[in-house]
């Protein structure tokens, strides 16, 4: 098995963003193959396989800033799963500043020749003594420190990678009187510890203080959701207004027309396709919450695009309805179920996520009466929907049961003001409690 | 001295020219050509890098077509930029393992050359170095996006010669809300011609080339 590192591209160069990788664990690579690429300022590298094989293991995920000379990957000889023996052809990390490696052919792949030692370099070297995961400084001289076979150490780093809290937890494990403390703290990874001894069998398994910290990298979407969420919040003025809705109507008009429209489109008919027509009516009515904010200008999109937020399971996406307003309740429902369940399975193309004009989050549908949400930049609004439920209305000194729902406008106040944003609000609630049944 | 071709290849669409690099960037890796300058004016695009913002792109897709550009997502680094006419975008495929072997360095050395290039028409060009590109007080006058493959060059720089700033502000340029600017608009008016033979000449000095002839 093959280690592929970090390759040093100039002198000036001590890390870049590993931004991509070409291949997946257990793909074949050819020698000099793309495996991953890199991007330091302004320019994106490929860096081939420095091998031929199957890529066993993937240890920096897609994201990360990575040191030169830093372990990224596995290249094994396909035969199996990664073993946890040590590396045996142990490729150009481990030799550090000192030594650059023999060059290969030509037209090898950039093969980390260390042409000067810089300070990144010197701290992620890689020796090839132990431990098939590579291991911080720290962790070394904290192993050397207090005589730890670092073989013996369960990471739970990314990529199994022993990190400080291992040792700790194997020094604490190992200080602990309960017999066999070692043998037992290795034995999930370690082939062959050493010096087991003949109690570790039938011994009781010794309690070992689990890490109180699990680090875990961050998928992509999940920093480019959070980069947006922060990004949104120091640039708008969020104001939240909400307004309760009687929809009544409209659950009437589902009621009668449910196992029609099952039937005939194949889908059921919710409550927000009635919501999104009466949003593109109040954005017909109110432009400004159809614009955006560009320097000190507004801009003013004539076609109201609205996007609809997608719950995924591990971050959300907001696919977009282009030219809302010109579609019926049919044919926003249509929409709605056909983005959301592409964007589940990740089809959408890129022009449907892009150039909303408008959001709406439907949160009611997890239960949530009301939330404050985070406005879709470069908008300008965003409607949150809560749940539609039955309660007692007083109407005309009377009580009656009607299917109420609050939506939550969250508005942009550096170029909203209050009191037009309760005008929007008013508009979507005239709509929604007035619906004609006739008209879908 | 190394050699270099330079190309200049007039008006070419943005999916021509990545075809053309991806050809001679193969036939350098295999050593069967010098290293390349191609010299080129693209039709109204907007490309966005590998790590770039798709949301930096102010415009739906369908105001982008009614407006005639074309949109691509490119493997090159950098984020959104626009190129159109006016403008004068450089590939230059060199091999970097006969030059530094530092990627950081040749888009250092592109700087230089554009801004040597500027100089020669009295406009001072300058580094912002959280920023790569070229600027100068009024704005960014040269966007760089480069893409190497086992140490070969692609993509480049875009300097705006001409170029209508307005469609600009259909983007947010490389992902920084900054102003961008021309030559024209500093007030330059120079040929076309004139600007590519200084920024060959400057090319040549600072990657160390003897000229080889032009081709077309």
């Amino acid at each position: 098995m093959s280690d592929v590192v970090m390759p040093q591209m100039g002198e000036s160069i001590v890390e870049g963003t590993l931004t991509k990788w070409l291949k997946k664990v257990g793909d074949k690579v050819e020698r000099d193959e793309p495996l991953f690429e890199i991007s330091t300022d302004k320019v994106d590298t490929e860096i081939p396989s420095p091998v031929a094989g199957t890529l066993t293991e993937i240890l920096v995920q897609e994201g990360a800033v990575v040191a030169i000379n830093t372990v990224v990957a596995r290249v094994g000889d396909g035969a199996a799963a990664p073993a946890p023996a040590p590396v045996v052809e142990a490729a150009p990390p481990a030799a550090a500043p000192a030594a650059p490696p023999a060059e290969p052919a030509a037209v090898a792949p950039p093969p980390a020749p260390v042409v000067e030692p810089t300070p990144a370099a010197a701290a992620v070297v890689v020796e090839e003594d132990d431990a098939s995961s590579p291991v911080s400084p720290l962790v070394r001289r904290m192993a050397r420190e207090n005589n730890v076979d670092l073989k013996l150490v369960r990471g739970t780093g990314a990529g199994n990678r022993i990190t400080k809290q291992d040792v700790e937890s194997f020094l604490a494990a190992k200080q602990s009187p309960a017999p066999a403390a070692a043998p037992a703290a290795a034995a999930p990874t370690t082939a062959a510890p050493p010096a087991a001894p003949a109690a570790a069998a039938s011994g009781p398994l010794p309690r070992v203080e689990p890490a109180k910290v699990r680090v875990e990298p961050m998928s992509m979407m999940r920093q480019k959701i959070a980069e947006h969420m922060v990004h949104s919040k120091q640039t708008s003025a969020h104001v939240t207004t909400v307004h309760r809705v009687d929809m009544t109507k409209i659950a009437k008009v589902r009621a009668k027309v449910k196992e029609e429209f099952q039937q005939r489109y194949g889908y059921g008919l919710t409550f927000l396709p009635f919501i999104a027509r009466a949003v593109a009516e109040a954005l017909r009515t109110y432009p400004v919450f159809n614009s955006s904010i560009e320097g000190t200008n507004i801009l003013y999109h004539s076609d109201i695009n609205i996007g609809i937020a997608v719950a995924l399971e591990n971050g959300l996406i907001v696919p977009v309805i282009h030219q809302a307003d010109e579609k019926n309740v049919v044919g926003l429902q249509r929409s709605i179920v056909d983005l959301a369940a592409r964007a589940r399975a990740k089809q959408l193309k890129p022009n449907e996520v892009q150039g909303g004009t408008f959001s709406i989050t439907n949160f009611g549908s997890f239960g949530s009466l009301f939330a404050t949400p985070v406005i879709n930049q470069p908008q300008v609004a965003i409607l949150g929907v809560g749940a539609v439920e039955k309660m007692p209305v007083v109407i005309d000194d009377a009580i009656a049961i009607r299917s109420m729902a609050h939506l939550a406008l969250t508005f942009d106040h550096r170029l909203i003001d209050g009191a037009l944003a309760d005008q929007f609000c008013q508009k979507v609630k005239a709509a929604l409690e007035n619906w004609s049944d006739q008209i879908l | 001295m190394r050699k270099v071709e330079v190309r200049e290849l007039g008006r070419l669409s943005y999916a021509d020219a990545c075809a053309l690099q991806a050809a001679l960037s193969g036939e350098r890796k295999q050593g069967l050509i010098p290293d390349q300058l191609l010299l080129v004016e693209h039709p109204h695009v907007l490309t966005l890098g590998r790590n770039g913002h798709k949301e930096n792109v102010l415009l739906s897709a369908e105001r982008l077509a009614e407006l005639g550009i074309e949109f691509f997502e490119s493997n090159r680094g950098g984020d959104i930029t626009y190129h159109g006419p006016g403008q004068i975008v450089g590939y230059p495929i060199i091999d970097l393992r006969e030059w530094k072997r530092d990627v950081v360095a040749y888009v250092r050395g592109i700087e230089e050359v554009v801004i040597g290039t500027l100089h020669r028409f009295g406009i001072e060009g300058s580094r912002d170095p959280g920023a790569t590109g070229v600027w100068t007080p009024q704005g960014k006058i040269c966007a760089i996006g480069v893409h190497i493959s086992r140490w070969v060059s692609t993509h480049g720089f875009a300097l705006n010669w001409t170029t209508d700033l307005d469609y600009f502000r259909h983007i947010v340029p490389c992902g920084l809300a900054r102003p961008v600017t021309s030559m024209e608009q500093l007030g330059v008016r120079v040929e076309r011609a004139a600007v590519h033979q200084a920024l060959v000449e400057e090319f040549a000095r600072v990657f160390n080339y003897e000229l080889a002839p032009v081709c077309a």
